[in-house]
């Protein structure tokens, strides 16, 4: 097991270098650079800013420049923000979106599996079609339209919570940007768990089990629901990968500041250093969680094992 | 970060431990703010939105008042040479830092010459332009210290310009040209901006600086006018959303913000009255053609094109009013400079389409030669409605019209770099009230000159205007009747607004052209 993980801790570090490296040449294919703007600079200005940031040199230097600072640990400065370096933005920043996203994360996860399990005990019957349609709805109805009407009925109407802003990370500023990110995820998870769930049920051993006299409680929690929770495991490594980076939707809607504007903004702004900041983290938690995710399928999953 | 939640941590428990005692109750002012700012350096700024948050913590040795009107500031006066070359400014004698150490005149030498320094790279370094040597200095020409600026003693601070320069007073308004503490910087070194850190000697001090979150900026007792300051605490709030910072302030989490949805504009008025401030701005939305490019370079076609856009619909129906037609470059609201509009600005819509069909067809153009144009235009939903709108206008005279819309750092590197093109949208919103801040984008080889204009009549007006004098004014006219209502070195579409949205708990927030709005001189009930 421990060699497994070392192992894949160590194959991780050429796909990141990998990674690094399209992702460097490729922000800077994309036309026009971070200090083009409405009201343009004159030459000498921008030279002197292109030269402070060492952008005035060949491409493979700063290349080579910024991956010797990357094996410090330093991810630059932001261009567009020079007050903070890209490593101080994702420390204030992705506290943050983790917090919002693992809370969000747990909740689907938790209430999706319940309700999924009881529309596969109800198949075909008035819970089953009660959490279907509540699934698809959460599914279908997009975060920008949730988020605004959270807003208007929750904050406005109702004045139970603030319309938007962090607040120190006050826990009623947290439910409406949760609840929005919880939604589309807990009706994947039902519709996922739901389906597993009457999947395993029809099992050969959960007749023997039923045939053998065990209870009910029993035959669901115990033999089934381990089974079923695969599907879950797999699709919950990516979720939590994207789910705890951040949701530019909601961090814009609620006034959150997260990490998950940056993959947006900062590729608009052309600001190269955070592009690569972005990228490296979301690199690192996709790298991180799929491998819990394999770990995982040993725990619930009896004939996978890693030695 | 430890350290500094710390200390947010005790501010935060000394003001609840002073407010739960009653000892007074702090005024809070929640000030939704566009975008964060780039950066708290006065000198590595370039957006409204740091101006709004450095003009109340810091003081030029000019200040605006609540109308914008040039008040002093550290400075208390000052006395100009008879040739109007130079400057002496007489600090305040109780000027002090944050710190409450004194504002002295070195420390302004010290500021204007990292401004202008090349290794500084200052967006805005070009604000001390008329100073003497700055620009050489910009260029690496010439040393920092041989700026054309003195500390004749601790409270004089003296500079010699280039030329008598009759708009300096209202640049040293601009942010660009405030003062660092020398002292500080060197204490700190680039960490100098951050909160806990920096000293500054206007009405407000940074306490806290949470990026996308807020930044808080509480009273300074140390600033001369402290006395007259009614607000505790400014918030400066990021308000990226504008739909859930208008719910923002219904719900009264925020007191003001410097933008609206502006497509919205009947409900909210409906909803918020005149809380909603709509009103001239110092800003100008334009199109450039690349005049050096055929069929471009033809003048008469430029003008049949401009005649044709219905100017009166793009304001009312694409801008819901928060725009004015513009026929001249220079907005109104300039003192002492009369704008000079195309010659068809006062004609009706009907006989500029009917002068514009005839001008076409003088040309050539009809149903067998149709005209083809591209508008390249940035992402916005407004630039994209203008340009449809303009490309429905012009199809009935037969000119076929296509629309290429890229990302704004597209847009602006593709017209920075002189690429290819028909015609582009751009705007210029001013810096200081000066005709010749709008009026210098025209003039050869200037990196804003997106048309690629050159007319050497035109660059020897502006540079007779530059000397100064008493008829500078009615050179810079000149100048635009030329460049701008002969020649269209840009097509002005239409004039900004401001419009943002202020609580009725505020008052002393005074509407003006530069929408600028120190929170000294606001109050709160």
């Amino acid at each position: 097991m421990l060699r497994y993980v070392l192992r894949r801790l160590l194959t991780a570090i050429p796909t990141l270098f990998v990674i690094v490296t399209i992702s460097f040449f490729l922000i800077r294919v994309a036309p026009g650079g971070p200090f083009n703007q409405e009201k343009g600079l004159n030459p000498v200005i921008k030279a002197n800013l292109e030269r402070q940031f060492g952008l005035d040199l060949p491409l493979w230097k700063q290349y080579l420049n910024y991956l010797g600072n990357l094996l410090h640990g330093d991810f630059g400065p932001s261009y567009n923000l020079p007050d903070f370096t890209v490593g101080e933005l994702f420390r204030t920043g992705l506290p943050v979106s983790i917090q919002l996203g693992a809370s969000a994360l747990v909740l689907a996860l938790a209430f999706g599996t319940i309700l999924g399990i009881i529309a596969a005990l109800n198949q075909n019957r008035g819970g089953d079609y009660a959490v279907v349609a509540t699934a698809t709805a959460g599914s279908t109805i997009p975060t920008f339209v949730i988020a605004p009407l959270f807003q208007l009925f929750f904050a406005l109407t109702l004045k139970w919570v603030p319309v938007g802003g962090w607040g120190d990370g006050a826990w009623v500023n947290k439910i409406g940007p949760v609840i929005t990110l919880m939604l589309p995820q807990l009706a994947i998870v039902a519709r996922l768990m739901r389906g597993s769930m009457i999947e395993a049920l029809r099992a050969h051993h959960i007749r023997t089990a039923r045939a053998m006299g065990l209870s009910d409680y029993s035959v669901v929690v115990r033999h089934a629901m381990r089974g079923a929770l695969l599907p879950i495991v797999s699709y919950a490594g990516p979720a939590a990968a994207s789910l705890l980076t951040g949701s530019l939707i909601v961090e814009y809607i609620f006034a959150i500041p997260g990490v998950g504007r940056y993959f947006v903004d900062a590729a608009l702004n052309r600001d190269y250093t955070l592009v690569m900041g972005t990228v490296v983290v979301i690199a690192i938690f996709t790298l991180v969680f799929n491998l819990i995710v394999d770990l995982l399928y040993a725990v619930v999953d009896p004939r996978v094992r890693y030695d | 970060m430890k350290h500094f939640s710390f200390k947010a941590l005790l501010t935060g428990a000394a003001i609840m431990a002073i407010t739960a005692t009653g000892a007074f109750a702090e005024v809070v002012f929640n000030r939704g703010n566009s975008a964060d700012p780039e950066s708290l350096d006065p000198h590595k700024t370039s957006t409204v939105y740091e101006a709004n948050i450095l003009r109340d913590l810091f003081t030029g040795l000019m200040a605006q008042d609540a109308k914008a009107e040039v008040i002093p500031g550290a400075a208390e006066s000052y006395t100009v040479s008879a040739d109007g070359k130079v400057y002496t400014f007489k600090m305040r004698a109780n000027g002090k830092w944050s710190d409450g150490t004194p504002v002295t005149a070195h420390d302004f030498v010290y500021s204007w010459q990292r401004l202008v320094n090349k290794d500084t790279a200052a967006e805005y370094a070009y604000m001390l332009a008329p100073v003497v040597n700055a620009e050489a200095i910009t260029k690496g020409e010439k040393k920092p210290e041989e700026l054309g600026v003195k500390a004749v003693d601790d409270l004089t601070f003296e500079v010699t310009l280039n030329a008598p320069t009759p708009y300096f007073l209202e640049m040293l308004t601009h942010q660009a040209t405030y003062a660092i503490s020398k002292a500080n910087v060197e204490k700190f070194g680039a960490d100098f901006i951050k909160p806990g850190n920096l000293v500054s000697n206007g009405a407000y001090m940074l306490a806290e600086f949470v990026p996308n979150d807020h930044i808080k900026a509480v009273k300074n007792p140390n600033f001369y006018d402290a006395a007259n300051v009614q607000i505790d605490t400014v918030n400066y709030i990021p308000t990226e959303d504008r739909s859930t910072a208008m719910k923002r302030l219904e719900a009264g989490e925020l007191d003001s913000n410097d933008d609206i949805p502006t497509e919205q504009l009947t409900e909210l008025k409906a909803k918020f009255g005149d809380q909603v401030r709509i009103g001239p701005y110092l800003g100008t939305y334009y199109y450039a053609f690349k005049v050096d490019k055929a069929p471009w370079d033809n003048v008469k076609l430029r003008h049949a094109i401009s005649m044709a856009v219905d100017r009166d619909y793009l304001a009312e129906k694409v801008w819901q009013n928060t725009m004015v037609p513009a026929y001249s470059f220079v907005p109104p609201g300039i003192t002492g400079y009369e704008a000079q509009p195309t010659e068809y600005a006062e004609k009706t819509q009907l006989d500029r389409e009917d002068e514009a069909k005839k001008v076409l067809a003088e040309l050539g153009y009809g149903p067998d030669k149709p005209l083809k144009m591209e508008i390249r235009y940035n992402t916005s939903e407004n630039h994209k409605n203008t340009a449809v709108a303009i490309q429905e206008q012009l199809k009935p005279l037969g000119i076929e019209v296509s629309l290429v819309n890229t990302d704004t750092k597209t847009h602006y590197g593709l017209l920075e770099q002189k690429g290819d093109f028909d015609i582009a949208r751009a705007g210029w919103i001013a810096d200081y009230k000066d005709p010749a801040n709008f009026l210098d984008l025209c003039k050869t080889g200037t990196g804003n000159n997106y048309a690629s204009y050159s007319n050497a009549d035109y660059d020897k007006l502006m540079a007779e205007a530059a000397k100064g004098g008493d008829d500078r004014m009615k050179k810079l006219q000149e100048a635009e009747a030329l460049g701008v209502a002969r020649d269209l070195c840009v097509v002005p579409l239409l004039f900004y607004s401001y419009h943002t949205i202020v609580s009725s708990k505020l008052s002393g927030w005074e509407n003006n052209v530069m929408d600028v709005h120190p929170t000294r001189f606001i109050k709160k009930n």
